[in-house]
């Protein structure tokens, strides 16, 4: 099933990307070939098979509840391009 | 002349007997490192002064009697592993800038047995891709061949050690990426199993398939470096709390009597001729050994493709979810609103294979297609595990290729993604069910390298280690070394 | 055409543990912004979450408080999307296995009739951080100390159909996680919220309507207010031709109406997909078991045992009950040997009143139960009157010290030496002839003149019985 141009522009706005007009064409044929290849596990018979979402046997760990970490922000906000009075700062959100 | 010996344990006697130091051991590394490395381009960042404090320390670690069998050894590290106060790249733009404020287990552990890093290697961009092609970096130069591709998406750490530009280094393999450019370039590239080596402070590309492992001459030399690396860490929840034993200690163990199986589905139309006979011809090795050699079935290994192409981009969309310019990274330069800063930032850092591989995920996981696709996908993993584990009830170790052909030109398969994925298809599977597997040299093909690939249990890296070191008593493909043009390797 | 209502409710309980949900950061409130946020927290790349047992324990201990299913091997989620608040670009929640499965709840209604409201399942996920608008004039100012703080959202069947039964329930939670002690419940620093999902259909339909969700409600009065604003909003809308479209919309407490919130809508295909950074949550009998051993007394049990032990009205236990701290703070009073009558007086009227007017919780009452049972004793063992009581009470409030410090400082220790009384009681019946006359004719009600003036004359300190004694033995000569 080869994708559309609005499946493209669907699934680069859940992503977060762009695609240019002129990368569309190269993005729908990739990808369909991609979706192509993967369309084969459509003919597997998987009636009654357990999903595996984990290739380890095992159950989550859980962490007793301390507080083991300190404060980091003026040496972890190096990292950030833009920051003011301890906050990290985006374009205005308006809700 | 170079002083870089052939194995970890004769550096550990030169260091030991005082005929080396750890920082001439280092700076010979460096040396060679800037001789070759702007033909190969297998380094992304080299840090000269760290490297040799770090030895002059090892040195002093060795004088005074506490050195370990890996103090004062240069290494190399893929730079998808975080290293406090340096630059962590993962291959991509988008993390050019990014100086990693913490340690992973890897680096952490590598440190403490006094492994002495020089650098950080190039790779795929954020481990996708399995030709150095997609490294925001420029793609990295096969020493066997410059014409040809490494591998990836550890391409640059294989071939620096096949370069001998350090004697060993780390990798990453979420599908592949350590064994298919050890097959390329001639060397031993151990991926563990799922869950051995902690997965802290490694940049994520497909959480339930990355594991990190080894690229190095030897067996007897990844033995060591695995014993460092393994082991239960408490920041990763998907970290075994297994005994790490010592892979060492049964590297002689004999073969006599091991049964070996030989899946037929290995050997099918795609895998070039001199791959097949040089495979064949180490399988018959096996048997001189003792061992004995079975035929098995992998009936669904066809479908380790796409069940790989659905997994991995699915959690990759998510994983990279977090890049979006804010805390850290690449941003935008230009001025919008909200939704045009995230767009832009990812559309301007992240590139063609990654969006692809992002967009593929959003689009398996998106309303409507999530049960066609990604349970599926699921369901198909467990039968080919399920594949896997039949095998296992026959035999001890799954042998067969780790890749269909020698190293392949660059360029050559860059424009079309099914062809450059279907380069793994051998190598997946063990990904798909955790299972630890290694390749090893085995002989040569169009003068180029080629790779075995061997099999194990969960956890049963000892006994890959085993196969492996016995293999290489029998034979010297792993002593074998590419000429570099422009300077003598 | 009359319409029925129907509300589901998803309630959101900060889960009152010291550390975050998949870190070691403090979940402590009003640090600095993101001092509290850590590389987990934060997203950093390679760092990976490490489930939080007493989150863990405290969904297990609210599904077993309400009798819920507890889910043996539940499956922790990503949902996808991108938001500045949101570090990692997907929060990570529970999805198709959610760790408390199917219960119910009884709610009273305030006709006093009980309404059983299903619980459709509980699940453990993380908050998100805190988006500042008014920081800045350009730009949006990011905290994310709150990122990572864990929360269990517990959601409900759509079996409200009013806003006061919305209410009623959203208090029954509240008062359920207090007695547990999973969530200390402040609803302005927003440990207790809810989003409403609200529609209406025609009186009759099968059904249900479109219905629109109303986020972060955070507190009860607006909960009511929000939902009978939608309510209007959506018959409105319908009986003008109209249809209600499928939305997220926000309540605005100052213009007291709801509005879409066009940043939530652009594109909520979540995307789910299990975690793989994380595996499945295993709990077995040993601990369910360990944990109901341990369930604290919960409200019914409660009111019960106050009503078997205490003799008080079941109006009086009703709201001494209702709130964990207030049955506490009166359960130590009472322990410390105030008369339990007295106690549930003094705690519902006083005390409650001097609380109301500071804004105060009973928690940092500004008298402790010790102090208020030292008050009450004085009463039982008539040091002072009821009347002189209140104003111990108003001096001990104002800081001035204990009721015996307060009474010694004011000199109000009652007057029980019968010399003393009798002088004065002599007084006024010598100082007032023409009342002891009608007194005498037969005018009883006189005598609260009488008492009155002796009062006075002592300054209220004045055993009344041994006044009113004293008088009708005199006058009766
Ligand atoms: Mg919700
Ligand atoms: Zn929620």
């Amino acid at each position: 099933m080869p994708l559309s141009k609005q499946d493209i522009d669907h699934i680069a706005l859940l992503a977060r990307l762009e695609v240019a007009p002129q990368e569309k064409g190269d993005y729908v044929e990739k990808l369909s070939q991609i979706i192509e290849l993967v369309e084969q596990l459509r003919a597997v018979d998987t009636t009654g098979v357990v999903p595996m979402a984990h290739p380890l046997d095992m159950v989550q760990r859980l962490r007793p509840d301390s507080v083991t970490e300190t404060d980091q922000r003026d040496y972890l906000q190096q990292n950030a391009r833009d920051t003011e009075n301890g906050l990290y700062t985006v374009p205005k959100v308006i809700e | 002349m170079s002083t870089l010996l052939p194995d970890f344990a004769e550096m550990a006697r030169a260091l030991r007997a005082g005929k080396v130091s750890s920082r001439e051991l280092t700076g010979d590394c460096l040396a060679r490192i800037k001789r070759h490395d702007s033909t190969l381009n297998s380094f992304i960042s080299v840090y000269p002064e760290q490297a040799l404090a770090a030895a002059d320390a090892a040195d002093k670690a060795i004088a005074s009697g506490s050195a370990g069998p890996l103090t004062g050894i240069p290494m190399a590290h893929k730079d998808i592993f975080c290293a406090e106060g340096t630059r962590t790249t993962v291959g991509s733009k988008m993390l050019d800038n990014f100086v990693a404020p913490y340690d992973s287990r890897v680096v952490s552990g590598l440190a403490a047995a006094g492994m002495v890093s020089v650098g950080k290697t190039n790779m795929d961009e954020f481990a996708m891709g399995s030709s150095n092609e997609t490294s925001y970096f420029g793609p990295v130069k096969n020493p066997w061949d410059l014409q040809r591709s490494p591998g990836g998406s550890s391409g640059g750490s294989a071939a620096a050690v096949a370069a001998g530009l350090v004697p060993a280094a780390t990798g990453t393999d979420t599908g592949g990426s350590i064994r298919q450019p050890a097959a390329l370039t001639g060397l031993t590239g151990l991926k563990p199993t799922y869950g051995r080596v902690s997965r802290y402070g490694m940049v994520a590309f497909a959480s339930s398939l990355d594991q990190a492992g080894t690229l190095t001459r030897s067996a007897a030399d990844a033995a060591l470096m695995l014993g460092a690396m393994a082991g239960f860490d408490e920041r990763d929840s998907t970290c075994a709390n297994v005994p790490v034993p010592d892979y060492s200690a049964t590297l002689n163990d004999s073969l006599q009597g091991k049964t070996i199986g030989v899946p037929k589905e290995f050997f099918d139309d795609g895998l070039e001729a001199g791959c097949a006979q040089a495979v064949q011809d180490a399988i018959k090795q096996y048997q001189e050994l003792g061992a004995v050699v079975k035929e098995v079935s992998l009936p669904n290994l066809a479908m380790s493709v796409p069940v790989y192409y659905i997994v991995a981009p699915a959690e990759c969309s998510s994983n990279l979810s977090r890049f979006d310019g804010v805390r850290f990274g690449y941003r935008t330069e230009s001025t919008g609103d909200l939704a045009d800063m995230y767009t832009r930032t990812r559309s301007e850092a992240f590139g063609a294979e990654v969006k692809r591989r992002i967009m593929t995920g959003a689009y398996v996981l998106s309303a409507g297609y999530y049960d066609a696709y990604y349970l599926q996908a699921q369901k198909v993993r467990q039968l080919i595990s399920d594949d896997l584990s039949h095998c296992f009830a026959e035999v001890d170790v799954i042998m067969g290729p780790t890749t269909p052909t020698p190293a392949f030109k660059l360029g050559e398969k860059m424009n079309d993604p099914v062809q450059m994925y279907l380069n793994d298809m051998y190598t997946i599977a063990a990904n798909l069910a955790g299972l630890p597997a290694i390749s090893i040299p085995c002989g040569f093909s169009q003068n180029l390298p080629v790779g075995l690939q061997l099999i194990g249990t969960q956890f049963a890296e000892g006994l890959l280690l085993n196969c492996a070191h016995q293999y290489q008593q029998a034979t010297d493909w792993h002593l074998r070394t590419p000429v570099i043009s422009g300077g003598a390797a | 055409m009359s319409w029925e209502v129907v509300i589901g409710l998803e309630v959101h309980a900060q889960l009152a543990t010291k550390s975050k949900i998949f870190s070691g950061a403090s979940t402590a409130f009003g640090a600095e912004p993101n001092t509290q946020a850590c590389l987990v927290d934060l997203g950093y790349p390679g760092v990976l979450p490490v489930l939080n047992e007493q989150a863990v324990a405290m969904a297990v201990k609210f599904g077993v408080a309400i009798g819920a299913e507890i889910t043996r091997r539940s499956v922790f989620a990503r949902k996808n999307y991108f938001y500045p608040d949101l570090p990692k670009g997907y929060q990570i929640s529970q999805f198709e296995l959610p760790i408390v499965g199917k219960g119910q709840l009884t709610i009273k209604l305030e006709d006093g009739a009980e309404k059983v409201v299903g619980i459709t399942r509980a699940h453990l996920e993380e908050d998100a951080g805190k988006s500042l608008h008014e920081s800045f004039s350009d730009r949006t100012g990011i905290d994310l100390n709150r990122a990572g703080t864990p929360l269990l959202e517990i959601v409900s069947e759509p079996d409200m159909r009013s806003a006061k039964e919305a209410v009623a329930y959203m208090r029954k939670i509240h008062q359920i996680v207090r007695y547990l002690g999973v969530c200390d419940g402040n609803m302005q620093e927003g440990s207790f919220r809810c989003d409403a999902n609200v529609s209406v259909r025609p009186m009759g339909q099968e059904e249900l309507g479109t219905r629109t969700e109303l986020k972060n409600i955070n507190s009860f009065r607006f909960v009511e207010r929000a939902i009978n604003f939608e309510i209007q909003r959506q018959i409105d809308l319908i009986e003008d031709g109209g249809r209600v479209t499928q939305e997220t919309r926000l309540y605005d407490p100052d213009k007291d109406e709801t509005r879409s919130m066009r940043s939530k809508e652009e594109a909520n295909d979540y995307r789910y997909f299990p975690d793989p950074d994380l595996l499945p949550v295993v709990i077995d009998d040993d601990f369910i078991a360990a944990i109901k051993a341990a369930l604290p007394e919960l409200p019914e049990a409660r009111a019960t045992r106050f009503a078997e032990s205490f003799g008080l009205k079941s109006a009086q236990i009703e709201t001494l009950v209702g709130d964990v701290d207030m049955a506490a703070y009166f359960e130590q009073v009472v322990g410390e040997g105030a008369d339990p009558r007295l106690a549930a007086n003094y705690v519902l009227g006083d005390l409650t009143g001097a609380l109301n007017k500071d804004s105060l919780e009973i928690a940092v009452s500004k008298i402790s139960a010790v102090d208020m049972a030292g008050l009450i004793k004085r009463v039982m063992d008539n040091t002072i009157s009821g009347k002189i009581a209140k104003e111990v009470f108003e001096a001990m409030w104002n800081g001035e010290g204990g009721a015996d410090a307060v009474i010694e400082s004011k000199g109000l220790k009652q007057i029980t030496d019968t010399g003393a009384i009798e002088a004065a009681v002599d007084q006024v019946i010598a100082d007032n002839p023409q009342q002891v006359e009608e007194f005498k004719g037969g005018k009883e009600k006189v005598l609260g003149f009488f008492v009155g003036k002796v009062m006075q004359l002592t300054q209220g300190k004045a055993n009344p019985g041994q006044v009113n004694k004293l008088l009708r033995d005199k006058l009766s000569v």
